[in-house]
């Protein structure tokens, strides 16, 4: 499975995304949830849960985690992957913090591509 | 009579080690001897080792008994509590003793000595505070750190807040110095050596811990030689032969503990530095034993429990015939001060055949040390995370090689095995069962696990009542439970101990009670001080913690809207398919024709799909998108709405009937307390949400009776009814009381609910509260104390001066915008190959 990448994107600056928190960007592909870690790490992930599609943005943000706030699923942020006994995958994003910026850069599948 | 066959023990003293023996004693004979007990404190045997967290106020007195009154019944023990003995006549073979006279005695002696007859004798009678000898020593405000007395003397002087001064930087003066802090008081150690707790510490450790120690705001003086206290009837200040005069309300000299042995001299026993006893813990009498802080075996003396403990398992088996033989060992030292983390054990000193390894994390606050002679661990310091302290001690008691694993020694277990970090509980697991889990009692890996299985153990309670393992100082308790937790798998009962999260060994109670006494003020300092594991919390944690603090602070504490979950962060209900419902506050379930047009209008704006009535006679508008909320309760706002809260654990609804409005059967006016019920309780944050209902006959169709609080008037006034449930369990309410008048009702039910504020287990609904702390307490509380009823109700009170501000209108004026648009909207790009 090839992916080509959008070159990066300026999204906004780090404190446009409150600390422990998430920024959606909405996207021809879907909403893009943007978290902020305590430690000022940024991570792009789908906002969507692999467990019923709740909105992962609105979720609680803890360590290099988010829990989902439909149903209490804790998506890795780091690898997009759920934690502990729950099995499902969460779509990442390319993101770049320089100088207090946020670049997002989208990734299509060549599959996709094809759908679009 | 069989009772004269019985041999006669005396004990003089009942401290912890003469407690300890007697424990097992009873286990091996219970019918062996007849026991007497003198104890010059009036009072039964306590956990002596607690005593400082009695002082900076995280326990009570009660929770650090070992032996309640209902120990020493069971086992007809004759106990005189406040008797000092003064003699020990070993021709005739008895102890006097005379009474003290002050406090509250268990007897009420008609004589003031009373002469006892022994066949065996134990002498446990402990230490004394050691006092410098310096001018103004006899000053009334200069205390030392030993029993309870001392303590209750410290919190009285602690009232006044003022200052104090700590003589001696060694672990109790710092224990103590710690906990007069915790009580508000200006506290400065003055320690005599360049670091504290030199015994224990090499210097690195020990500067390291001075820095933690000013960090709590305590001043520390090293190298202070105490010249002289001062003052003119009370202490007022110390001076050191430097000059350096530091005002004291209270002095408390914690420079060392001294064996008291003048009973034992007096009887022509053998002493030297401590009562000599030889391996069978016997004195140079052999129907006398001596044990604990007086006892001197094998030419050292000892203030650490388990060495104490191990004497007393000496003294009980030798009583039952038994060869049983006390051998010193090392020991290790924990400091219990909440929030610095320090272990050493061993002898750490530098020789020249002994090498060292030290690990240094400056910005983790890290320190390791092992010293080693001949590849064994002979020392171990460690500051900061202490988890690996009993792995290391280990391996210092058994003195195992460890070439082979020198490199990745100071790593810690779970490095040193091959690297790969294990789990806490794996960690457990892989240790050896001669491996010693409580350091104060003793106990191995071995005994517990072999008490789970043998004899079916559940929970930490019963390993604790069959083992002792956590059950004194409790440090140990993550472990022991990692133990139950490995054996018992599934059947391990949570019930027994339940920690808030994944993120603390610590229960909610726990939580609460530490962030009053310690004065945590933001969840950051909470998580620092009380040891969280992650770094910042987790979702059930956070907003539990939020709710703890915003409780416990009102006015000062501010709101942590990212621990907040979704619903309460944008105050509205999130919907599967993540759109909201908005449900407006109609105060006692009243509405009008302005408000219903103004929904209307609404409903038709913003294409709102869905217009339902909830149960709690509100309307509810369902599947608005998020960007569109602020507009929806601008307008909202503009018809004199505010948000009805439909999404918080808080205040949600009051439902009322019509009552003497209109209906014919109205005792009271039901609409009328509705309202004002809801007036002034709307905007409280609760543990869960509190469901409210006030109907106007006891034909209740209001449904108040199954209501976490409800209201069924009659003639004579207003039945308070509390605990109902109607959702997931079914539950009719209990009684709280009936009160004549409406201010009286308002007054006990916001007394009501502040109490379930603040002893409520977040999530926890009132009737699951109540049911936990008893329903006839919560009566007793509110109705029957008239005091305490109305000091909950202007703690309420107060706290709702902060509360009631309506979300609807602050976001819609603009508030927390970025909760509502997304921070980028991005077009579709070129598809290129």
């Amino acid at each position: 499975m090839n992916a080509i990448a959008m070159p990066w994107v300026e999204i906004c600056a780090l404190a446009d995304i409150p600390s422990r928190g998430c920024r959606v960007v909405r996207t021809p592909r879907g909403r893009i949830a943007l978290f902020r870690t305590a430690a000022d790490e940024v991570f792009a992930l789908d906002d969507r849960c692999p467990h019923k599609g709740g909105p992962l943005s609105e979720g609680i943000v803890h360590g290099r985690h988010v829990t989902c706030p439909l149903h209490n699923w804790v998506i890795g942020l780091a690898d997009g992957e759920a934690t502990g006994a729950d099995k499902g995958c969460v779509r990442r994003h390319p993101v770049r913090l320089e100088d207090g910026r946020v670049f997002l850069s989208l990734l299509f599948t060549d599959e996709e591509k094809g759908s679009s | 009579m069989t009772i004269h066959s019985r041999q006669r023990l005396v004990v003089v003293g009942n401290g912890m080690a003469p407690g300890r023996a007697l424990e097992r004693l009873f286990e091996q004979a219970p019918e062996a001897y007849d026991v007497t007990i003198f104890n010059a404190e009036p009072r039964v045997n306590y956990d002596r080792i607690m005593l400082s967290p009695v002082l900076s106020g995280e326990k009570s007195f009660e929770q650090i008994v070992i032996h309640g009154d209902g120990w020493y019944v069971k086992h007809g023990i004759t106990l005189y509590k406040g008797a000092r003995v003064t003699r020990i006549d070993r021709a005739a073979r008895t102890v006097t003793a005379e009474f003290v006279p002050a406090g509250s005695l268990g007897h009420i002696p008609l004589e003031p000595t009373v002469t006892v007859p022994y066949d065996k004798l134990i002498v446990g009678t402990g230490s004394n505070p050691i006092i410098l000898p310096v001018p103004g020593r006899d000053l009334p405000g200069v205390l030392t750190y030993r029993d309870l007395d001392d303590v209750n003397a410290m919190l009285i002087a602690a009232r006044a807040r003022g200052s104090a001064v700590v003589i001696g930087g060694g672990l109790l003066g710092l224990e103590a110095a710690a906990g007069l802090k915790e009580q508000g008081m200006d506290v400065t150690v003055l320690h005599l050596m360049p670091t504290l707790m030199e015994r224990q510490l090499d210097p690195a450790a020990g500067h390291l811990l001075q820095r933690a120690i000013e960090a709590r705001g305590i001043k520390v003086i090293t190298r202070a030689n105490t010249k002289a206290i001062v003052g003119n009837g009370r202490v007022e200040a110390v001076e050191l032969d430097n000059g350096t005069r530091l005002p004291a309300d209270l002095v408390v000299m914690a420079v060392g503990i001294r064996p008291n042995m003048q009973l034992a001299r007096d009887a022509d026993l053998a002493v030297n530095r401590g009562v000599v006893v030889d391996a069978t813990m016997r004195t140079s009498d052999p129907d006398i034993f001596a044990l604990g802080e007086c006892a001197e075996a094998d030419g050292q003396v000892f203030g650490l429990v388990a060495p104490l403990y191990e004497m007393a398992n000496v003294v009980a088996a030798q009583l039952c015939g038994d060869d049983a033989r006390f051998r010193s060992s090392a020991t290790a030292t924990k400091l219990k001060v909440t929030g610095i983390n320090l272990f050493s054990a061993g002898d750490f000193a530098e020789a020249k055949d002994r090498e060292e390894i030290v690990l240094r994390d400056a910005t983790r606050g890290q320190y390791r040390r092992l010293v080693l002679k001949d590849n064994r661990i002979v020392g171990a310091v460690l500051y900061g995370d202490t988890a690996d302290g009993p792995w290391f001690f280990d391996l210092l008691k058994r003195g195992e090689d460890v070439a082979d694993r020198r490199e990745r020694l100071i790593f810690g277990q779970s490095y040193a095995a091959g690297g790969i970090p294990l789990d806490p509980a794996a960690a457990v697991a892989a240790l050896p069962d001669d491996a010693e889990i409580c350091g104060c009692n003793g106990v191995c890996k071995g005994k517990i696990t072999g008490a789970i299985a043998g004899l079916g153990l559940k929970s930490l309670d019963e390993v604790r009542a069959h083992t002792k393992a956590s059950a004194s100082c409790g440090s140990c308790t993550g472990l022991v439970e990692q133990l139950l937790k490995a054996q018992l798998g599934e059947a391990y009962n949570p019930a027994a101990v339940q920690p808030m999260c994944g993120c603390t060994e610590l229960g909610h109670d726990d939580v609460r009670r530490l962030i009053v006494a310690k004065e945590l003020k933001t969840i950051p300092q909470l998580m620092q001080e009380l040891e969280w594991k992650t770094s910042c919390g987790c979702a059930k944690c956070r907003p539990a913690l939020n709710y703890y603090l915003l409780c416990t602070w009102p006015g000062a504490y501010v709101d942590d809207s990212q621990s907040r979950f979704v619903n309460e962060r944008v105050h509205a209900n999130i919907q599967k398919d993540g759109t909201y419902s908005v449900v407006p506050r109609m105060w006692g379930g009243q509405t009008s024709a302005k408000e219903l047009r103004a929904i209307a209008d609404i409903v038709e704006r913003y294409d709102i799909p869905t217009v339902k009535v909830t149960g709690g006679q509100r309307i509810d508008m369902l599947g608005v998108r998020k960007e569109d909320l602020p507009l929806v309760w601008a307008d909202l706002s503009a018809a004199g709405m505010v948000s009805g809260h439909a999404y918080a654990k808080g205040l949600r609804t009051v439902k009322t009937c019509v009552g003497t409005d209109w209906c014919r059967f109205g005792t009271q006016d039901s609409t009328g307390l509705g309202v004002r019920l809801e007036k002034f309780m709307w905007g409280s944050w609760t543990p869960a949400k509190v469901k409210m209902a006030v109907s106007g006959c006891p034909r209740n169709c209001a449904e108040a009776t199954c209501k976490d609080i409800g209201v069924v008037c009659v003639d004579s006034g207003y039945d308070i009814h509390f605990a109902g449930a109607a959702g997931l369990e079914i539950k009719g309410t209990e009684l709280l009381g009936h009160v004549a008048t409406e201010p009286e009702a308002i007054e006990a039910i916001g007394a009501l609910t502040q109490l379930y504020r603040e002893q409520g287990r977040y999530l926890e609904r009132i009737h699951k509260w109540a049911r936990r702390v008893g329903f006839d307490t919560i009566r007793q509380q509110i109705m029957e104390d008239a005091e305490r009823r109305r000091a909950l109700y202007d703690r309420f009170v107060f706290s709702q001066s902060f509360a009631q501000v309506d979300p609807w209108a602050e976001r819609a004026a603009g508030k927390d915008a970025h909760e509502f648009a997304p921070v980028a909207e991005l077009a579709l790009p070129q598809a290129a190959e």
